[in-house]
């Protein structure tokens, strides 16, 4: 066979005619780490694997305890310890998005400027929307409506009927409104949001999961009818903008602050969650901190959240150009299964 | 020819790939029955003269077979295209299925009739806008799922949230709303010491109490204690005769005032629980904490 290689063995050459394996060549001590899939014989491969895992584990033990160690004496002799290692995140190892806005980016002031949201974010028109269903609505999707009507302010509610998506367009222009949100059910959950802009914006189809009613909330607060506060996280690509500034013409641009009503839009990974609270601001005394350096009770505001309203998480799946017209439409965006092939890949 | 009972026999009793048995009853699949139920008339294969309707692409095609070809597989089938006009479809097909077995011209007839009605069907439908279901692999929905709990958990949404007013409020959008004053709020941000302070001070001056000196209102009172007090111990008896005795009544009062002075005191010494009431110290040093024992009582 001579497919069996005993480690120290060998040259340089014969590893890489290998093929895999990781070979380290530093100078002299070359250590040749087999890889356990090219043995045939399951008793062997089986003990080497374990083998492996064990000195594997050794390592990693041994690199902790020298850092703890290194730390410790740094403490004590007074000097600064050793910088610690910033833990690998995946919003750390990210796939650098060529798209991100960067904030000296004149091509993105220029589409903000000429974008379908400037009549309502410039304050030239306050926002309307309409809401309605699809063909067949059942159990939940009423009840979510109903959440949406309290905290979305301006809004209206439609019975759909079995009139034409295309045809609701036209009427809800004619009667002068600024957005239109389709509410779609399947198997009794509302499952997808379409979010159409009037009167010649942007469609965005958007896959609603997880959503929890204001009713099944613990402690739940009661929304006022004050205009919300908006906060709008980690929209990052210019994609991302156009999705943000979309959320940010359903809600009238001038938030009542007395009212201290906040919806939140938080992208991560390209899930956006939707939360609706109420907060206020309390001042709090911290107690004096166990390192003893001074005894002094410090006062700090800390910020107070209650949940109201509903819960719902938002996926987007197409963004189109123009109003609702899939087969002649133009799509900016839409979402492949391929792309979500690397899990370090987001759009938003 | 005469082949077309054997056929059948064989087909029916025996086994017939394109037959389909419902609970409503038994159909035929091939693709060139007329009536699409499986019966000895309408057996495409059992059947050597034999005609049909057929449609591709929304066009109308008459397909027939006779004796003649049934040797030739290839060319068994003679196809004509129909025109879109119904009537002049139904008068093509009189045309050509002329002589024919009147059952057979019915049932093309029939046939033809429900695509014509389909086909007006399909395009009115097709002009509406449809909802399409597509169906997602289980793997894709799981992993979604998966990735959305993931996502949910690395947000921190309430930190996030209250880190995000946190700065709002920083920068002062909200002032002037707020229902502390910003004076004080900017004390608290700055220096959390100062408060601490201030507080001990006003303890200070909670403890010390100033009298100013009430002249009759004084005296009246120590008389009423000393008519109160008839029995007291004996020292202050014997202070009370000696001075009354030497002096007249014009001193009375200093004298009063003296003994008032002195009983006083003396009670301060030995029944300090007796009177429950204010003593003028100024002068002292403990004055402040003798005067704060008087108050405790």
């Amino acid at each position: 066979m001579g497919f069996k290689r005993k480690k120290g063995d060998g040259d340089g050459e014969e590893m890489e005619s290998e093929g895999r394996g990781k070979p380290s060549f530093n100078g002299g001590g070359q250590k040749h780490v087999i890889l356990p899939s090219m043995i045939k014989n399951k008793d062997k491969r089986s003990k080497v694997y374990a083998k492996q895992k064990q000195e594997k584990k050794l390592e990693k033990q041994k690199k902790i305890r020298e850092r703890d160690a290194a730390e410790k004496r740094a403490l004590e002799l007074g000097e600064e310890p050793p910088q610690k290692q910033i833990p690998k995140t995946i919003e750390n190892t990210r796939e650098s998005d060529e798209t991100v806005c960067r904030p000296d980016d004149e091509e993105l002031f220029a589409d903000i400027d000429a974008d379908e949201f400037n009549p309502v974010l410039r304050r030239e028109v306050t926002p309307k929307i309409l809401i309605t269903t699809c063909r067949f609505n059942s159990t939940r999707g009423p009840a979510f409506i109903s959440e949406l009507l309290s905290v979305i302010p301006n809004s209206h509610y439609q019975k759909r009927g079995t009139y034409d998506l295309k045809k609701i367009v036209e009427y809800a222009t004619k009667k002068d409104f600024t957005s239109l949100i389709v509410v779609h059910t399947n198997r009794r959950e509302p499952d997808a949001l379409l979010i159409i802009g009037l009167p010649n914006g942007p469609t965005a189809h958007f896959k609603l999961s997880n959503l929890v009613l204001r009713k099944d909330i613990k402690n739940h607060g009661n929304p006022t009818s004050h205009e919300p506060e908006l906060v709008l996280n980690n929209f990052t690509t210019r994609l991302g903008n156009r999705v943000g500034r979309f959320f940010q013409s359903l809600f009238p641009p001038d938030p009542n602050f007395r009212g201290r009503r906040v919806v939140t839009f938080h992208n991560q990974r390209d899930f956006i969650f939707f939360r609706h609270h109420r907060y206020i601001f309390d001042i709090k005394e911290i107690k004096p901190s166990d390192k003893g350096k001074d005894g002094v009770s410090q006062e700090r505001v800390k910020p107070r959240l209650q949940e109201c309203g509903p819960r719902f998480t938002l996926k987007l799946v197409t963004l189109q150009h123009g109003t609702f017209d899939t087969k002649g439409g133009e799509f900016e965006w839409v979402h492949k299964p391929e792309m979500d092939t690397s899990r370090r890949r987001f759009f938003l | 020819m005469q082949h077309d009972e054997v056929i059948w026999q064989v087909i029916r009793h025996k086994h017939c790939s394109y037959m389909a048995k419902i609970e409503t009853g038994i159909f035929c699949r091939n693709q060139y029955n007329v009536t699409g139920i499986c019966n000895r008339s309408s057996c495409p294969l059992a059947n050597s003269r034999y005609a049909t309707i057929r449609d591709h692409d929304g066009v109308f095609y008459l397909y027939m077979k006779t004796i003649e070809r049934a040797h030739m597989p290839k060319n068994l089938w003679e196809r004509i295209k129909l025109p879109r006009n119904y009537e002049q479809a139904l008068e093509m097909i009189d045309k050509h299925l002329l002589y024919w077995p009147k059952l057979l011209q019915h049932k093309v007839k029939q046939r033809l009739t429900k695509m014509t009605q389909m086909r007006i069907r399909m395009r009115k439908l097709a002009l509406k806008t449809r909802e399409v279901i597509i169906p997602t692999p289980r793997r894709d929905i799981k992993r979604e799922q998966r990735r959305e709990v993931k996502a949910e958990k690395a947000a921190l949404l309430d930190k996030a949230i209250e880190t995000e007013l946190l700065t709002r409020l920083k920068t002062g959008i909200y002032n002037d709303i707020y229902n502390y004053p910003e004076s004080l709020f900017n004390k608290i941000l700055d220096d959390g010491k100062k408060i601490v302070n201030e507080v001990e001070e006003e303890d200070k001056e909670v403890g010390v109490i100033e009298y100013v000196e009430g002249d009759d209102d004084e005296l009246e009172e120590e008389m009423e204690d000393m008519e109160d007090f008839s029995g007291f111990p004996s020292k202050e008896s014997y202070l009370e005769d000696s001075d009354e005795e030497d002096e007249d009544d014009a001193e009375e009062q200093v004298v009063i005032h003296k003994k008032g002075r002195a009983l006083k005191k003396s009670d301060d010494n030995g029944k300090s629980k007796k009177k429950s009431r204010v003593v003028v110290e100024v002068e002292e040093e403990d004055g402040g904490t003798r005067a704060l024992k008087s108050l405790k009582l």
